[in-house]
């Protein structure tokens, strides 16, 4: 199957398969460029009257649940994040069909990551024939040398939404872990040992599979409200001893980073926000829970005072930081993707003010607007970025695949985007001729801050405009990169790449912005 | 003669640094066991570089394996370097990195000395950025940070780092071993355009002498010029009672650095926050050096955490006349900065000054005066001082004479 696919050139250059595990697909156009029509996709008609009229929906275990909703060899299971890498639920799921000796299935995480390493014995033994999704660690490894049977596709959470969406991925079963949950299948992430905050990366998966189980740890009588997932859209409810480790899941307190370098790249950030005229009354901002994202986060609260400047939202990625923000009044809201500690969902259960968000409010693209656009700033990081601001966030510079993109590609919209990044780490430059995999077209880029310099997208003379007169480097991004690689001993050697493609990256319209090679060893 | 060599703990991670293990033998040819993080994107730049180097010095045969983490060039050859010299301690050859232009900058004896960033002289990882978080002053340090055992792979990897690492105009300082093995480190240093030398544990003006016939010795030796400044630290008591001696003794000590740490030791006391066993000394050392014509320079503030604590630190410092502060964590220099800028009251006194010395100047006339007051030449040194001080931190536009 795999040398079936043609190979095209897509707007950015770059050469891309049409055919991807067997279905056809549409090269990148350009941002904007691409619109599907028709009408969106459905699960099928349920009726009432076939679910227990007591509104109990409990069964035994999860390899019950699965044969319930009907599972066969080629189906599509999808399974959310939110425990992150304590995550258990994955890794039963996948158990319990290899017990049944289901095969060849496509696995469609919402992000996956390092504790879901031993899929990979899953994906040797057949029952697993593919992942797409994010391949984080030890499973982009696998993938990166060849070893998948079909081609990987990672989506942002928005062009996960969006392909769920417009049909491009259907989702057979959906296996949710619920931290708390009711028999009939409400659930939410507030409470229970496993709480997570929100379980907004599921929702898609609620609403379009065609069964939904949820898998709990701790079951409670109905209601059990808020109920971020619906129990409407369930189909089964499934009790197991444990679905995460809690400390895997949130920490307990989310440290900032103590390193100076990454330190000065988020007090540049800010200072950049601040002097750009970005951070005024009303404003809004996204960060993340990342050393350098966090720290600017601090860094702009501090200026935020100095300056007496009030947010109208901030998006998270919350963190008891985010939550200070909030409670001493210096944002109207937090606008919560991912809670990633206890502060943070102890917030979002208690403050109507720290709302919970999910990938179709925040980014879809099939959306009537998203809030991704609305945002006046936000701060992302990348592997590698090129002198055209092309940016990439999921291949290292030696090919290998080791991250997703989560909400990165969909985050590019806001007003502002700066990337605040080290000019180079262990000795490898970040600022490139051309990155080894585009994830981001660089005209979405606006501004990439290095410990040595901030270079301005050309495209943003309004930005260049606003710099003149401050005491920022403000440098052209060439003369950043040349003074990286004259430190760094030159420019670095590209990878060994073979012919075979392992995965396709997709734009947030679902279209193929670039794809990821074999890489020989 | 030891045949075999170790650079570095054989298993242990240290990011931007590598680990060596030599072993030289008598048949076989250079064979290169190389494991490393940037394999792909540098693995064919690090062979070169090692074959190069035991190429210059002479060795034919041997077995090299090399852990690396990510090490720039200049500190892979200072690696490679030390473990040849470990199997030769007699080897005189120094394979040395090529000088880059942005390491050949200039210093002068009246700059500012507020901050000065101490970065332990065997651990790369910190050296490398270090130019850019704006200290006055970046301090290899080859004394307390390194281990005694690792004395002579910091000497080589200070001296690549010298001739390799952009400080962004920071002024280039080493601190050298105690008087007398402190001389050996000279050799190492002097020739790589270093601007400054801190002595510790400086007694007498004997010391100083020592130092400035050694760099005398290898500056000729090698056809140099350059001037290199010293800033002894001071940190006994003979040393505080010897202050003016040390700070007079030659034209080349352009500050009187005091350490506290070893000083209270040393009169059998503690350390306080509060300083009052220190006072004396603090202030004998301002006076010895204010009567000598350089500049008094406070100790380091070592709770990096606590930035209000350092803040205050350094305000009492500058109410005591110190003019400059260690530092040992890059987040403390803009605090100190902040706390030596002079106050908006300071600023206009001293742009009145300015303007009335220029003035006084521009007429011919021998007396200044401010209104009905005489200003003496001191005065009017110590404002324009302010005046640049302020410039440097922004709170006073560089065009500000037209703006009056």
């Amino acid at each position: 199957m795999n040398n079936e696919y043609k190979l095209v050139r897509n707007a950015l250059g770059r050469m891309v398969p049409t055919i991807i595990n067997g279905k056809k697909a549409v090269p990148y156009q350009g941002v904007g460029k691409y619109r599907p029509t028709g009408r969106k996709a459905a699960p099928p008609i349920s009726t009432c009257i076939d679910y227990p009229a007591d509104g109990n929906k409990v069964v035994n275990d999860i390899k019950t649940a699965l044969q319930k909703a009907g599972i066969k060899d080629g189906m599509t299971i999808s399974t959310h994040h939110h425990l992150r890498n304590g995550d258990y639920v994955a890794n039963m799921v996948f158990d319990a069909c290899a017990e049944l000796g289901v095969k060849d299935l496509m696995w469609f995480p919402s992000a996956s990551f390092p504790c879901h390493s031993q899929q990979i014995k899953h994906l040797e033994s057949g029952v697993i024939h593919h992942i797409e999704g994010s391949m984080n660690g030890p499973l982009g490894e696998f993938a990166s040398y060849g070893k998948m049977k079909g081609m990987g596709v990672l989506r942002s959470h928005g062009g996960r939404y969006q392909a769920v969406q417009d049909g491009e991925v259907h989702i057979d079963i959906a296996v949710l872990a619920a931290p708390t949950a009711d028999p009939f299948g409400n659930a939410n992430g507030l409470t229970g040992d496993a709480a997570c905050g929100l379980l907004g990366f599921a929702l898609a998966d609620s609403q379009y599979a065609d069964k939904v189980i949820i898998v709990t740890d701790n079951l409670i009588d109905f209601p059990c409200y808020p109920w971020q997932i619906q129990g409407n859209y369930v189909d089964y409810v499934v009790v197991v001893d444990k679905i995460g480790d809690a400390s895997k899941i949130v920490s307990g307190t989310t440290q900032i980073t103590k390193s100076p370098d990454r330190l000065l790249i988020a007090e540049m950030a800010a200072r950049f926000v601040k002097e750009s005229g970005i951070m005024k009354n009303g404003f809004s901002f996204q960060g993340g829970a990342g050393g350098t994202s966090l720290a600017f986060a601090i860094f702009l609260k501090d200026f935020m005072i100095e300056e007496n400047v009030k947010a109208r939202f901030v998006r998270g990625g919350s963190t008891k930081y985010l939550v200070d923000m909030l409670e001493q009044g210096l944002t109207d809201y937090i606008l919560d993707g991912q809670t990633f500690d206890l502060e943070g969902v102890r917030s979002m259960r208690e403050n109507p003010r720290h709302a919970d968000t999910s990938p179709f409010t925040s980014y879809n693209y099939h959306g009537k607007g998203n809030f991704a656009t609305m945002v006046d700033t936000v701060v992302l990081g990348a592997t590698e970025v090129d002198v055209n601001f092309n940016a990439n966030v999921v291949t290292h510079s030696d090919g290998r695949l080791l991250h997703g993109i989560g909400g990165w590609q969909n985050c590019l919209f806001s007003r502002c985007t700066i990337l605040p990044i080290p000019s180079f780490r262990d000795r490898i430059p970040v600022i490139r001729d051309e990155v080894t995999t585009i994830s981001g077209p660089g005209e979405l880029i606006d501004v990439i801050v290095t410990e040595r310099g901030i270079a301005i997208n050309p495209l943003r003379k309004d930005l260049i405009e606003q710099m003149k007169g401050s005491n920022l480097p403000i440098r052209d991004i060439i003369e950043i990169k040349e003074e990286v690689e004259e430190i760094c001993g030159g420019q670095p050697d590209p990878p060994k790449l073979g012919n075979k493609i392992i995965a396709a990256i997709k734009w947030v319209d679902g279209t193929v912005i670039d794809c990821v090679r074999q890489v020989i060893e | 003669m030891n045949r075999v060599s170790t650079v570095g703990i054989m298993g242990s991670k240290l990011r931007s640094d590598c680990n060596i293990s030599l072993k030289i033998t008598d048949l076989g040819g250079i064979r290169i066991n190389l494991k490393s993080k940037v394999a792909v994107e540098y693995g064919r730049s690090i062979m070169a570089l090692v074959k190069d180097e035991l190429e210059f010095f002479d060795i034919k045969n041997a077995e090299i394996e090399i852990e690396d983490f990510g090490a720039l060039a200049f500190v892979l050859s200072a690696r490679i370097e030390t473990a040849v010299r470990r199997c030769f301690p007699d080897t005189k050859k120094e394979f040395l990195p090529e000088f880059s232009d942005k390491c050949l900058y200039k210093t002068s004896r009246e700059r500012f000395r507020r901050s000065r960033l101490y970065v332990p002289g065997n651990f790369p990882k910190l050296m490398i950025n270090a130019g850019l978080y704006g200290a006055d002053g970046i301090i290899l340090d080859l004394e307390d940070s390194v281990a005694p055992t690792e004395k002579d792979a910091a000497q080589i990897l200070v001296r690549n780092a010298l001739r390799r690492i952009d400080f962004h105009n920071a002024e280039r300082m080493v601190r050298i071993n105690q008087i007398p093995r402190g001389l050996d480190d000279l050799k190492f240093i002097v020739p790589h355009n270093l601007h400054l030398i801190l002595i510790p544990k400086c007694e007498h003006p004997e010391q100083i002498h020592q130092v400035n016939e050694k760099i005398k010795e290898i500056m000729e030796a090698k056809g140099l010029k350059e001037e290199i400044y010293l800033m002894p630290i001071i940190e006994s008591a003979l040393g505080v009672l010897n202050a003016y001696e040390i700070a007079s003794c030659a034209d080349n000590v352009v500050a009187l650095a005091i350490g506290l740490e070893d000083y209270t030791a040393d009169i059998g006391t503690k350390r306080t926050n509060e300083g009052k066993e220190s006072i004396w000394a603090r202030m004998r050392l301002v006076n010895a050096a204010v009567a000598a014509g350089v500049q008094p320079i406070d100790t380091v503030f070592s709770d990096v955490t606590d930035m209000q604590g350092l803040r205050e630190s350094v305000l009492e410092a500058k109410s005591l006349g110190f003019v400059g502060k260690g530092c040992i964590h890059p987040r403390q220099i803009k605090v100190i900065h902040k706390a030596f800028a002079p106050t908006p009251e300071e600023i206009e006194k001293a742009k009145k000054i300015v303007l009335a010395y220029e003035s006084a100047k521009k007429k011919g006339l021998a007396v200044i005066s401010l209104g009905s007051k005489m200003i003496d030449p001191p005065v009017v040194k110590r404002a324009i001082r302010t005046v640049e001080l302020a410039k440097n931190n922004n709170l006073l536009d560089r065009d500000w004479r037209n703006n009056e």
